[in-house]
C-alpha cells in the first residue's frame, strides 16, 4: 500500500503531469502525421530528456510511444495512409468504411479498440508485476545472455522473406557496438587509428540517422502527396461504445498484442497480423475483411496498441529491449544510472508502479484528446511531404548536435541517414541494426560476466530458467526451419 | 514517394512475403563487401592474446559479428542475384539515382551544422528553413511563413524551454550586452 501511495505521489508531481500531457497529446499529433511516427519523435527528443528526471523523461517518451498509434489511425482510416507503420492493417478496413461514408464510425472503432488494447495491456502489466518481481531475480548473467540471443534470433526470424538481410543488418549492429575500447582488456577494436572512434559509435547518433534523417531525406527527395481528408459528419461516441459489441475480437486482439509485445524482437507487425488473420478466421463473413469490416479495424488497432505497455515488461524486468523504441528508452535509464532489470523491481517498485499508472493515464488522455480534437487534427494529416521533410531535418539537428556539439556525430548521422534511406526504399528493415547494437552490447557484457563460472558448454543451460530459454531457442529454430521446408514443398507442389 | 513510414506493410500478405526490388542486389553487394573488408582487417584491428582461448579473446564478439555479416551478406547477395535472374522488375539505375539525389539533402544538413557555431542557432535555423523551403519549390507566402514559424518554434522550444546544449554563435559576440546574453542563453 505504501508503494502505491509513493507511486501516486510521483505521478502527481507537476513536471510528471506536464510530461504526461505533452507526451500523450504530442504522440497523438505525431501519429496523425503520416511520415513522422513515434520512432522519429522519440529519437529527436531523446537528448532533450537526458536533462530531465528519469520518470519525467520516460513518461514523455512513453506518452509519445503509447498514443502515437491512436493518432495513426486517423490518416489510415481517412486517406488510406497509415500514420505509423503499425496502423497499416487499419487501412484495409478503415478506408473502405470511409468510402462508404462511415468515416466517424471507423475512427471511433479504431479509437475504442486502441483504448481497449492499451488498458488491457497495462492491466496485464500490473497483474504480472508481482510475478515479475519474483521471477526477475532468477535471471542471472547466463539467463540474460540467452534471452538476448533469443531476442536476436527472433528479430531475424520475424522478418519473413528478408531473413538474410535482417541477419546481416543485425550482425552489422553487433559489430557497430563492438567498435572502440573493449571493456575487459581495454584494447581497441576496429578504430582504424581514428581517435574519435575510441569511445565507440553512439547509439543515439545511429538512431537519429537511421530513423529521423533517413525519413527527412526520403520525404525531401520525393513528391508531395497530401490527399485532402474527407469532411467528418457525425459524432464519435456511438462508435466508441460499439467496440464493446465485439469483445470476442477486441480482447483476443489485445492478448495477441500483449503477448507479442513481451517477446523481444517480434512487436506490433506480428501482433496485428496474427490478430487480423485470427479475427478473419473466426468471422462468419470472412469475405468482408479488406472491404470495410469493423472487426478488421478492431483487430488491428487493439493488437497494435497493446504492444507498448507489454514491451516495457522485458525492458523493466530484465533490461532487455524488445524493439527499437524501448531500445531508445533504455538509454534514458542508463543516462540517469537507473539500471532496469531484476533489482529495479526490488529497489524501486514505486518507480515501476508509477510508470504503469502513467501508461494507464496516457491511454485515457489520448482518447479524450481524440474525441475533442479529431477535426482540427485533419489539418496536420494534410501537411505536404517535403515541407514535413524540411521540418524533420531541422528537428534532427537538435537531436544530433545537442548530444556533444560534434560535427563528426552529425556527419556520421548523415551517413546513417543515407543508409536508412536506401534500406527504406528497398523495404528492408532498420530495426535489426538498433537491436543488434543494444542486444549485442548486453549479450557481450553478460557473456563475459558468465565466463568465469563456465567449465563446460552444458554449464550455460544447467539452471532452470537458462534451460527453458535454451529450449525455446531450439524450438523457435526448429519451427522456423520446418516452416521454410513446408513453404518450399508448397511452392514445388504448386508448380507440379 | 509514399508517405508510408518505415517498414509499413501493404497488407497481411506482405508480412508473410515482402516485395523485393531489383536494386536489393546492391545492398547484398555492399553487405558482403563490407563483411569481406572487415574480415580482412581482423588481424590488425583486433587484439589477439596468445594462449587465450577464442571465446575469451577481446575480439571474439566482433569476429562473430563480421562472420555473420559475411555469411548473411553472401546469402543475401545470392538470393538477390537469383531473383533478378529469374524476373524483370523496376529499373535498378533509376533507384540508385534516387539514392544519390537524396545526398543533396545530407549536404544541406551538414551546411546547417557548420554554420550554426558561426552565425548562431536562431538566425541559421530561420535561414535554413526558409532557403530549403524555397529550394523545394514552395513560393507562396503562407508556406514560407510556416517555414519560418517551424524554425522559430524549434529554437524556442528546444533552446529556450528545454535548454538543450547548443552553443551561442560567434556572431552573437558582436551584439550589445543585454541582447547578447539573451541570445546566447535562449536563442
Amino acid at each position: 500500500m505504501s508503494t502505491l501511495v509513493s507511486s501516486l505521489e510521483i505521478i502527481s508531481r507537476i513536471d510528471v503531469v506536464m510530461a504526461l500531457l505533452i507526451g500523450s497529446i504530442g504522440g497523438v499529433i505525431i501519429g496523425a502525421i503520416p511520415g513522422v511516427g513515434p520512432a522519429i519523435a522519440i529519437a529527436i527528443l531523446l537528448p532533450a530528456t537526458f536533462a530531465m528526471e528519469p520518470i519525467v523523461g520516460l513518461t514523455m517518451l512513453l506518452g509519445i510511444y503509447g498514443s502515437a498509434m491512436f493518432g495513426g489511425a486517423i490518416p489510415a482510416v481517412l486517406i488510406n495512409t497509415p500514420g505509423t507503420p503499425v496502423n497499416a492493417l487499419t487501412t484495409y478496413d478503415g478506408y473502405p468504411m470511409t468510402e462508404r461514408g462511415e468515416a466517424p464510425r471507423a475512427l471511433a472503432l479504431a479509437y475504442g479498440a486502441s483504448f481497449v488494447g492499451g488498458i488491457f495491456s497495462v492491466f496485464c502489466l500490473m497483474m504480472l508485476a508481482p510475478v515479475l518481481a519474483d521471477v526477475a531475480p532468477m535471471f542471472g548473467s547466463r539467463e540474460i545472455f540467452l534471452a538476448c540471443l533469443l531476442g536476436m534470433l527472433l528479430v531475424v526470424i520475424a522478418h519473413r522473406g528478408q531473413n538474410m538481410a535482417a541477419g546481416s543488418l543485425l550482425c552489422f549492429g553487433v559489430w557497430l557496438q563492438s567498435i572502440g575500447l573493449e571493456p575487459v582488456g581495454y584494447t581497441q577494436r576496429y578504430t582504424f587509428g581514428l581517435s574519435w572512434l575510441s569511445s565507440g559509435v553512439n547509439l543515439i547518433v545511429v538512431v537519429l540517422g537511421l530513423f529521423a534523417l533517413s525519413q527527412a531525406f526520403l520525404l525531401l527527395s520525393g513528391r508531395d502527396e497530401a490527399p485532402a481528408p474527407p469532411i467528418l459528419k457525425g459524432g464519435l461516441f456511438r462508435g466508441l461504445w460499439e467496440v464493446l459489441r465485439f469483445p470476442h475480437i477486441a480482447l483476443p486482439a489485445a492478448s495477441f498484442g500483449t503477448l507479442m509485445g513481451i517477446i523481444p524482437g517480434v512487436g506490433e507487425f506480428t501482433a496485428q497480423f496474427l490478430s487480423y488473420t485470427w479475427a478473419q478466421r473466426i468471422s462468419p463473413k470472412p469475405e468482408r475483411f479488406g472491404r470495410g469490416a469493423p472487426e478488421g479495424v478492431i483487430a488491428s488497432e487493439a493488437a497494435n496498441n497493446a504492444v507498448p505497455a507489454a514491451a516495457m515488461i522485458p525492458l523493466l524486468a530484465l533490461g532487455i529491449p524488445g524493439e527499437a523504441l524501448t531500445a531508445m528508452m533504455l538509454s534514458v535509464f542508463y543516462v540517469h544510472n537507473v539500471i532496469p532489470g531484476p533489482n529495479l523491481f526490488r529497489d524501486q517498485l514505486d518507480f515501476v508502479l508509477a510508470l504503469y499508472l502513467c501508461l494507464l493515464i496516457l491511454n485515457v488522455l489520448a482518447l479524450l484528446f481524440l474525441i475533442v480534437a479529431t477535426r482540427p487534427l485533419l489539418l496536420v494529416v494534410a501537411l505536404p511531404n517535403r515541407f514535413l521533410g524540411m521540418a524533420i531535418l531541422t528537428l534532427s539537428f537538435v537531436g544530433v548536435y545537442s548530444l556533444r556539439n560534434s560535427v563528426t556525430d552529425c556527419l556520421m548521422a548523415s551517413a546513417f541517414g543515407l543508409l536508412g534511406l536506401m534500406l527504406k526504399r528497398l523495404s528492408l528493415p532498420i530495426v535489426p541494426i538498433i537491436l543488434g547494437m543494444v542486444l549485442g552490447g548486453i549479450a557481450e557484457n553478460k557473456f563475459r560476466t558468465s565466463l568465469p563460472r563456465i567449465q563446460s558448454p552444458l554449464d550455460w543451460i544447467n539452471r532452470p530458467i537458462a534451460g527453458v530459454i535454451f529450449a525455446i531457442i531450439v524450438a523457435v529454430l526448429a519451427i522456423h526451419v520446418w516452416s521454410l521446408i513446408r513453404a518450399r514443398r508448397g511452392r514445388s507442389g504448386a508448380l507440379d | 514517394m509514399s508517405r508510408t513510414p518505415e517498414g509499413a506493410p501493404r497488407g497481411p500478405e506482405q508480412l508473410a512475403e515482402p516485395r523485393h526490388h531489383r536494386a536489393e542486389i546492391v545492398y547484398g553487394l555492399v553487405a558482403f563487401g563490407v563483411g569481406l573488408l572487415l574480415a580482412s582487417q581482423l588481424g590488425s584491428e583486433l587484439s589477439w592474446q596468445p594462449g587465450t582461448i577464442f571465446v575469451r579473446q577481446p575480439g571474439f564478439v566482433a569476429t562473430l559479428a563480421v562472420a555473420g555479416m559475411l555469411v548473411f551478406g553472401a546469402f543475401e547477395l545470392f538470393f538477390a542475384w537469383r531473383r533478378n535472374a529469374s524476373g524483370r522488375g523496376e529499373s535498378m539505375l533509376g533507384e540508385i539515382i534516387d539514392w544519390l539525389r537524396a545526398a543533396e539533402y545530407a549536404a544541406w544538413f551538414m551546411a546547417y551544422v557548420l554554420i550554426v557555431p558561426n552565425l548562431g542557432y536562431l538566425p541559421t535555423t530561420l535561414a535554413f528553413c526558409l532557403s530549403l523551403t524555397l529550394r523545394l519549390g514552395y513560393r507562396n507566402g503562407r508556406t514560407l511563413g510556416a517555414a519560418l514559424l517551424v524554425g522559430l518554434a524549434t529554437v524556442i522550444v528546444f533552446k529556450g524551454f528545454l535548454s538543450v546544449k547548443i552553443p551561442g554563435g560567434a556572431f552573437y559576440e558582436l551584439l550589445p550586452d543585454g541582447i547578447r546574453n539573451i541570445m546566447i542563453l535562449y536563442m
